[in-house]
């Protein structure tokens, strides 16, 4: 993780409860979750693989077997927080997930480093 | 014991995976694989160009492998077979002994011999290597051409338009695609469907020459006609491997393939071919199911097990999303042997093909086209020999109601239900009746079935179901994996222990961390209960984007916005009002089919400033994104018409105030005519008004959409005041007892007794519940809010439409739109 590339996000009291809103970062959309119930924060790119809509920050989240999952507002595509595969659609592609942290009450992302279940293998299938 | 396996590909891999389940003392295992990846699932591949990457398509992980004491050696091929000494030698210069050496080498891409393949841009379509030539070659392709009109040729055609190339052709050098699965009238139909995602067929065309100097420009076909393209992948059936064979004595089929007789050895003892290599009886099967079959054998002949292969079912189902192509048995067979019943849909692209036994009792085989959903049943009676109906043409047009799934046809034990993991029903059955298996995922993980291509699950499920039925276990109607709840038990226990928020129901009532299943679910529970603002604190996140932002979401990320308009009924000024908001926020605008006026388009910004000037005309929330009471229409009745026997639109009005704002199990919809001639439509509503000489009759759970349903006449000729009582029950009552997202008509046509039953509640009070339901109705009634109302005046609420958390005035930019008869539409997706 290159430590240098955190960027402020917004204020954990700004946040919804067990949802996701959406940070602007240059051009990108990043999806920011606070999920409440389990006290953990989770980001990942904000558009959906399976229609390109800019929408994950405004899904449901959830767990499946006890792993965290986002589902897109659209058609209901889950994706992991963890490693952000697509949970129930095998043909439907992985989700970029960021590093969040918190300190005094502020919240960053880590935008450089980008974990993606691709990442260990350089056979990477880039859209 | 010492086992080599040469090939680490699919079948090898189940070979090794079947040989350390059988537990033999001594095995020392060793398996070489030419790729340099361990064995990965080859017929899910073209996922790889969906975003799947080489782990997920992997079949074990490495430490499987050394877990197991397998000795992998990958990317070293067998160049040497000693069959004296018993050794093998690789590439690598490993030689090792065995006692017994299975092949398991698979086939290569059949390449025709065309002068020109050796050109760059020319591709095969097999490993993962392939894939990874062929996307970075199609970053700049803008065109591409498949050779092969089979099941791999399509798959790849479909890959090629995943990755962004819209001209894409088909060759094909027979007169028909899939000329091994499907007939004419089926190739017909599969063309006009392929088409229609883009893709160009050329059927009866023989490639002559591969044009261009180093790379390939094109093809030129023995007609001389040319087809320009910037790439060509080359997918015209496979080639066994057994070169190895071949050269160390074994015996081999003329047109390839190393032969094998039933217990899948080679003419040499200590040998076997199993996969894509081994030839029996004159066939090479190119599916994996056989091939697990042939390693299963294998596998039982060396622990001295009695096993015999036989012929393989051969049945396929294409598996490109958006094309429904299946064959099953003898999809060809005709003449003396067989009657053909052929179904033809031009016009809605369907074909389909069935071969009945001269004697009428017998399906032999058959094609589906454009609809396969009946594919398992028409394979299992085909394969199972089971009867079929007097009148055949019922097996593929199906008169009245679809939904009968598998249920409506016994299968006998043997049957084989998921032909990958060879799991036949009997044993599903077993797992569900003695292994203590009561879900599909249970049954998956401890019989396997349903893990492999995934075609079995419906019928898997069916059969869950059907033993759990049979062993008197009610099928538990539960939300999701974590509420072991019906519906129903959720809203008595909310009700009984005071709930009122989903986590709170969660931590006292179930388990994890919810899902986009039960959240919904609860929150529509909950709002039904107590109704309070369901966007407010932590219910927000728990309710449905349309909930949870109060408009519904569209293509490319805007809301709708759906004032009320009660009764249909609308003043000049109030008219004027939405035109004006429609024009300042540049919003498209139309008349619904529920008599009101959705204004489409909004920014999640601009949502509060257009209700804000909504509401100050006077205007509510139309819940058109709820699952709530929608609109209730009205014909205009007697202030006007010359028929009207009472005025409806003030009755239309009534209702729709009482109910505005109640949240349901679904949408509910209702509407008022003022005669029998019925022009608003109320028989086809959730309830339904219709001014009788006497008063009116009122019908209840109608329905329109994609299975309409009349509704049913609850009560006759009864007063205002009456009407409004059993309304108040009825609903009440669907609200309490309704799993999640059944509309009032699915919700009666499971209650038992029907119609009978629920007139006996809803009118004559036999549970004796009907003061307590219009009570709880009157609470709902009472406590009522505009929600848009609330949301403009509380800067907490207001504060959540926004896109960008940290640039709240920055509208998504990435949202575009365009214009269509002089207003603006959603762009593509
Ligand atoms: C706007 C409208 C179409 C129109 O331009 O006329 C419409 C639009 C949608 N309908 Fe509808 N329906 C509209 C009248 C109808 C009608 C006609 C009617 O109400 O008289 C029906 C058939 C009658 C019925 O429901 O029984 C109808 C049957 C459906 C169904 C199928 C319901 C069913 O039980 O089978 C759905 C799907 C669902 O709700 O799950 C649906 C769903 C939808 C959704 C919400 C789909 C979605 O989730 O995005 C559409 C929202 C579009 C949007 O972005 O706003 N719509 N829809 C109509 C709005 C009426 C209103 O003023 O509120
Ligand atoms: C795109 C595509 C889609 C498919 N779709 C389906 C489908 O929907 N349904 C279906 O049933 N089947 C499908 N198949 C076919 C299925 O993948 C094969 O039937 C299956 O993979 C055969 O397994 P196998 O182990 O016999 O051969 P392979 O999986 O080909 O494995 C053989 C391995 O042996 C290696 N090898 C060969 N010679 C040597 C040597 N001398 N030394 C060391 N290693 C060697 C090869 O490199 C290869 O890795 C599809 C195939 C493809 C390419
Ligand atoms: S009929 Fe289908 S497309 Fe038309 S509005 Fe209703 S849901 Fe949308
Ligand atoms: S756009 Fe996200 S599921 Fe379809």
């Amino acid at each position: 993780m290159n430590t240098n590339n955190w960027i402020y996000a917004c204020k954990a009291t700004d946040m919804p409860h067990n949802g996701g809103v959406c940070v602007q970062y240059g051009t990108e959309q990043i999806a920011l979750y606070y999920f409440t119930h389990r006290d953990e924060w989770y980001a990942t790119q904000n558009r959906c693989p399976h229609r390109q809509q800019m929408a994950l920050s405004r899904g449901m989240l959830g767990s499946q077997q006890g792993e965290p999952k986002v589902a897109c507002p659209f058609h209901k595509k889950t994706f992991s927080l963890k490693n952000g595969e697509c949970l129930n659609d095998d043909a439907c592609a992985a989700i970029k997930i960021y590093p969040v942290k918190v300190h005094e009450g502020n919240i960053f992302i880590n935008v450089e480093t980008i974990l993606t279940p691709h990442s260990s293998t350089q056979l990477v299938y880039e859209p | 014991m010492k086992v080599v396996v040469i090939g680490n590909g699919m079948v090898g891999q189940k070979f090794c995976e079947k040989l350390i389940g059988r537990n033999l003392p001594n095995l020392e295992l060793t398996v070489f694989g030419e790729e340099p990846l361990a064995a990965y699932d080859r017929v899910h591949l073209s996922a790889y160009f969906a975003g799947k990457t080489v782990q997920d398509l992997s079949m074990k992980p490495m430490s499987w492998y050394a877990d197991n004491q397998i000795a992998l050696h990958l990317g070293d091929m067998v160049q040497e077979i000693d069959r004296k000494n018993k050794t093998v030698s690789s590439f690598e210069g490993r030689t090792v002994g065995y006692d017994v050496l299975v092949l398991a080498t698979g086939s290569a891409a059949f390449v025709p011999p065309i002068s020109g393949v050796d050109k760059h841009g020319v591709f095969v379509y097999r490993t993962i290597e392939d894939l990874n030539l062929i996307w970075r070659h199609a970053k700049t392709a803008k065109s591409a051409v498949v050779i092969g009109g089979g099941l791999l040729g399509l798959e790849a055609a479909k890959a090629m338009l995943d990755l962004g190339i819209a001209d894409t052709h088909v060759v094909e050098f027979a007169p028909r695609l899939m000329p091994r699965q499907i007939d004419e009238g089926g190739s017909f139909v599969l063309t006009q469907k392929l088409n229609e995602l883009g893709v160009a067929v050329h059927t009866g065309k023989n490639t002559a020459v591969i044009l261009g100097n180093e790379t390939m420009q094109g093809l030129m076909f023995t007609d001389g006609s040319i087809l320009n393209a910037d790439m060509l992948v080359i997918s015209a059936g496979i080639q066994p491997r057994d070169e190895l064979a071949r050269h160390f004595g074994l015996a081999s089929g003329p047109r390839g393939g190393i032969v094998v007789n039933e217990k899948m050895k080679t003419n040499d003892d200590h040998i076997y071919a199993i996969g894509e290599c081994a030839l029996f009886e004159g066939a090479v099967y190119g599916l994996v199911a056989p091939g697990y079959e042939m390693a299963e054998t294998a596998v039982a002949t060396i622990c001295g097990e009695e096993k015999r292969f036989s012929k393989f079912d051969m049945s396929t189902k294409l598996k490109l999303i958006g094309i429904d192509v299946a064959s099953f048995g003898d999809p060809f067979i005709e003449g003396t042997e067989a009657k053909s019943i052929v179904y033809h849909d031009n016009h809605n692209a369907v074909y389909k093909r069935l071969n009945i036994s001269n004697d009428g009792k017998a399906l032999l085989g058959g094609i589906l086209v454009g609809d396969a959903e009946d594919y398992n049943k028409l394979q299992q009676i085909c394969s199972n020999r089971l009867n079929i109906p007097a009148v055949p043409m019922d097996l593929i047009i199906k008169p009245g109601d679809r939904a009968g799934g598998s249920d409506n046809f016994e299968l006998p034990d043997d049957a084989l239900v998921c032909s990958c993991e060879g799991v036949k029903k009997i044993t599903i059955a077993e797992a569900v009746a003695e292994g203590g298996c009561e879900s599909f995922e249970a049954v998956k993980k401890c019989t396997g079935a349903g893990s492999g291509c995934g075609g079995c699950v419906p019928m898997v499920k069916d059969i869950v179901n059907a033993t759990l039925k049979k062993q008197g276990k009610t099928v538990r109607n539960v939300l999701c994996e974590h509420f072991n709840y019906s519906r129903q038990e959720l809203y008595d226990l909310a009700r009984i222990r005071d709930l009122h928020s989903f986590d709170e129901v969660l931590d006292t009532l179930g388990n994890g961390d919810g899902c986009e299943v039960c959240r919904p679910a609860v929150s529509s529970i909950l709002a039904s209960l107590w109704n309070g603002l369901i966007i407010q604190n932590e219910s927000a996140t728990s309710q449905d984007t349309n909930d949870r932002f109060l408009a519904n979401i569209q293509k490319g990320g805007t809301y709708s916005v759906v004032p009320r308009i009660p009764g249909g009924e609308i003043t000049p000024d109030k008219l004027i009002v939405i035109g004006q908001v429609a024009k300042k926020f540049k919003l498209y605008t139309k008349i619904t089919g529920g008599q009101r006026i959705d204004l489409f388009g909004a920014h999640l910004n601009d949502l509060p400033l257009i209700w804000e000037a909504l509401i100050a005309a006077g205007f509510e929330s139309g819940h058109a994104y709820g699952k709530a009471l929608r609109t209730v229409k009205s014909c205009v009745g007697s202030t006007w018409c010359r028929f009207g026997l009472h005025d409806s639109v003030s009755f239309a009005i009534r209702v729709e105030n009482r109910y505005k704002g109640l949240r349901a199990p679904h949408k509910i919809k209702s509407a008022v005519s003022g005669c029998i001639r019925e022009c608003a439509e109320a028989q086809s509503k959730d309830f339904g008004i219709i001014a009788t000489e006497k008063g009116w009759n009122l019908y209840v759970c109608g329905n329109g959409g994609s299975k309409p349903q009349h509704a049913l006449l609850l009560a006759a000729d009864i007063d205002s005041e009456t009407c409004i009582r059993y309304i108040d029950r009825f609903l009440m009552f669907y609200i309490k007892t309704a799993d999640p997202l059944t509309r009032t008509a699915t919700w009666l046509n499971k209650m038992e007794g029907g119609i009978d039953y629920l007139r006996s509640v809803v009118v004559h009070d036999r549970l004796g519940i009907a003061a307590e339901l219009e009570a709880q109705m009157q609470t709902l009634v009472d406590h009522y809010e505009c929600e848009w109302k609330k949301a403009v005046e509380t800067p907490e609420l207001r504060k959540r439409f926004t896109h960008f958390i940290n640039a709240p005035e920055t509208r998504d930019p990435t949202i575009v739109f365009e214009t269509l008869r002089g207003q603006k539409k959603a762009a593509e997706w």
